[in-house]
């Protein structure tokens, strides 16, 4: 934007006092927005005799907390239900809510429009409200204590619909009436044809609900009451509790429980940032 | 796939005989059935329940009565409720503007870097993808007493006196905040950059080339036109902030919400009575106060959107 490369010679150098110091603050925010994570991975590669020593750079790293709290077994156990949840809400939202944000966009019937309101104003409903009668519902169905129980209420939501309904509107009618006299059928055209042209869409969706449910705490407390069936956040929480004062051993576990997230961060930054903002913007 | 072939396996089934506008309403409707199935059972049915259990007694030991609003006048009267009322709001009032007023001059700044311009990007918004009940814990340990305590070590190191973060009532709620906001910097910081992109160069341009500062720059241009992604950010976070809860029950176990209640939010006095006292119609009296709180925010938000 403030190219330095200013046809017109404006008065823009390319290196001001100003930006140097600028980009200073800048990197030193920065630096202290990550502090509570590199303080949370250095402790937990520390034991227990050098957790009061608050240097970043342990003395004598060592892996024996990821041993130990993997040893366990129960932290494997609920690193794999939130991986089973999150994967299974997430292929769900990205099938569904694009099928209904497609079907909306691009089916003229009579009462599409009634649908999309209907959907749309769910979105005024917190979920805090809905949890109680989820509860009761679970518990008639026997869905407490389950991967279902867990999962249900985050199969599809609207905010994926609207989303996606905002992005099949970009897609030309023309693509989709030459598949039709190709003589594909409405399903394929939508798979085949619809879905590749709003790939972008589909990665912000997916990313947005599996960050979501990795990390969702408030229902999967409520839904799950045997540990077998915890999720990582749940799981962390009461063995937090356990752990008491042991805070290596606790900064073991909130690393195990945040490190996958940062981890495909690093691969996926890209995607991640565009999802974003594609995301905040139209949804 | 199999439609194409009884189309043409059966050239005098009913399906052929449709035109081609009917066939397309039968795909509308059958792509919309699962869906609307889900959206009746699982969001309207239970929004429905929410507001009649609000009106009863129901608990986990005797089956819902009707009650009328009685739940709601028991709420009215419980002090525990307007201080939870009020520390909601507390953690809106305080969340909302200290976050965008960090998070638009990070942006307004980071728009400007291009030198390792991805980088410090993902340093702020690594935190936006952590889990919060497990930087909850973080934090916690953070707020300890010497000679755990990083930031009282770090007081004490410049001869400032140890602070009880979660141990004092007026402290406990701004230190529960905190991790609550830098969480959350890195999305909003994000929204902006994207933002300030949207906004044509060539404004910029004329205004310079009209003489303008900086400062009247961004008085007469950046911020009048940000004013959608504001709206946005504003309501967004407002939302967040009024739902917090993994950051509050995990910060304190023993007493989640406290010292004296002084951090509990409406989401954890929900949580509460209906898992730790079984009061489940008083809880979902609850809940319908916490809907209209958002439903106020967000018709604020249309009313702002529609004026710009």
């Amino acid at each position: 934007m403030t190219s330095a490369a200013s046809p017109q010679g404006l008065p823009m150098p390319r290196i001001r006092p100003g930006r140097i110091v600028a980009w200073t603050l800048l990197f030193i925010g920065g630096v202290i927005m990550v502090t509570p994570l590199l303080f949370m991975l250095s402790t937990s590669l520390k034991d227990a005799s050098q957790v009061y020593d608050l240097r970043v750079i342990p003395e004598a790293p060592t892996l024996d907390n990821y041993i130990e709290i993997l040893g366990d077994g129960r932290f494997t156990r609920w690193f794999f239900n939130s991986m089973i949840v999150a994967v299974i809400v997430t292929l769900s939202n990205v099938f569904f809510d694009s099928l209904v944000g497609y079907t909306l966009a691009k089916f003229r019937f009579r009462g599409r429009y009634i649908v999309f309101i209907a959907i749309l104003s769910t979105l005024m409903i917190p979920t805090e409200m809905l949890v109680l009668p989820w509860y009761l519902m679970a518990s008639q169905f026997g869905w407490l204590d389950s991967y279902w129980g867990i999962m249900f209420p985050g199969m599809m939501t609207a905010f994926g619909t609207f989303l996606m309904k905002q992005f099949f509107e970009g897609v030309p009618n023309d693509f989709l009436e030459a598949a039709r006299i190709d003589g594909l059928n409405e399903f394929t055209i939508w798979w085949k044809i619809a879905m590749p042209l709003v790939t972008p869409a589909l990665s912000a969706l997916a990313i947005f609900t599996f960050l979501g449910n990795w990390t969702a705490f408030f229902w999967p407390l409520i839904v799950t009451t045997s540990a077998d069936l915890y999720t990582l956040p749940v799981g962390l929480s009461s063995f937090a509790v356990e752990q008491s004062i042991q805070w290596e051993k606790i900064m073991t576990g909130a690393s195990i429980a945040t490190l996958p997230t940062l981890i495909i961060f690093l691969f996926l930054q890209r995607y991640i940032v565009r999802g974003v903002m594609l995301a905040g913007l139209k949804g | 796939m199999s439609v194409v072939a009884d189309r043409e396996a059966a050239p005098g089934g009913l399906w052929s005989r449709m035109s081609l506008g009917q066939k397309h309403v039968i795909w509308a409707w059958g792509f919309l059935a699962v869906p609307l199935i889900f959206y009746a059972v699982i969001r309207f049915w239970p929004t429905f329940q929410a507001f009649y259990l609000s009106a009863t007694d129901w608990s986990i030991t005797r089956p819902a009565s009707f009650v009328g609003l009685e739940n709601y006048r028991r709420l009215v009267a419980d002090p525990l409720f307007w201080q939870v009322f009020r520390n909601t709001f507390m953690y809106l009032i305080l969340g909302t503007p200290i976050s965008l007023l960090i998070s638009f001059v990070v942006a307004y700044y980071l728009d400007r870097v291009r030198f390792m311009h991805s980088f410090i990007r993902a340093l702020y918004f690594l935190p936006f993808l952590t889990t919060a009940a497990a930087m909850a814990w973080v934090w916690r340990w953070f707020y300890q007493p010497v000679p755990i305590g990083v930031i009282n070590d770090i007081l004490s190191s410049f001869g400032i006196p140890q602070q009880p973060f979660l141990r004092s009532t007026s402290q406990a709620l701004p230190a529960v905040l905190a991790p609550a906001v830098w969480a959350g910097l890195g999305f909003q910081i994000i929204i902006f950059l994207a933002g300030l992109r949207a906004i044509p160069v060539t404004y910029y341009e004329a205004a310079r080339i009209d003489g303008l500062s900086e400062g009247a720059i961004l008085r007469r241009i950046t911020l009048p036109l940000l004013k959608p992604t504001l709206v946005f950010l504003v309501v967004f976070s407002s939302i967040g902030f009024l739902r917090i809860f993994d950051q509050v029950y995990n910060i304190n176990t023993n007493d989640p919400g406290g010292p004296l209640n002084s951090t509990k939010p409406l989401v954890l006095m929900i949580y509460q009575t209906a898992f730790s006292s079984y009061e489940m119609g008083y809880a979902a009296a609850q809940t319908v106060v916490l809907f209209l709180i958002l439903l106020v925010i967000s018709l604020v938000q249309l009313r702002l959107m529609r004026d710009r």
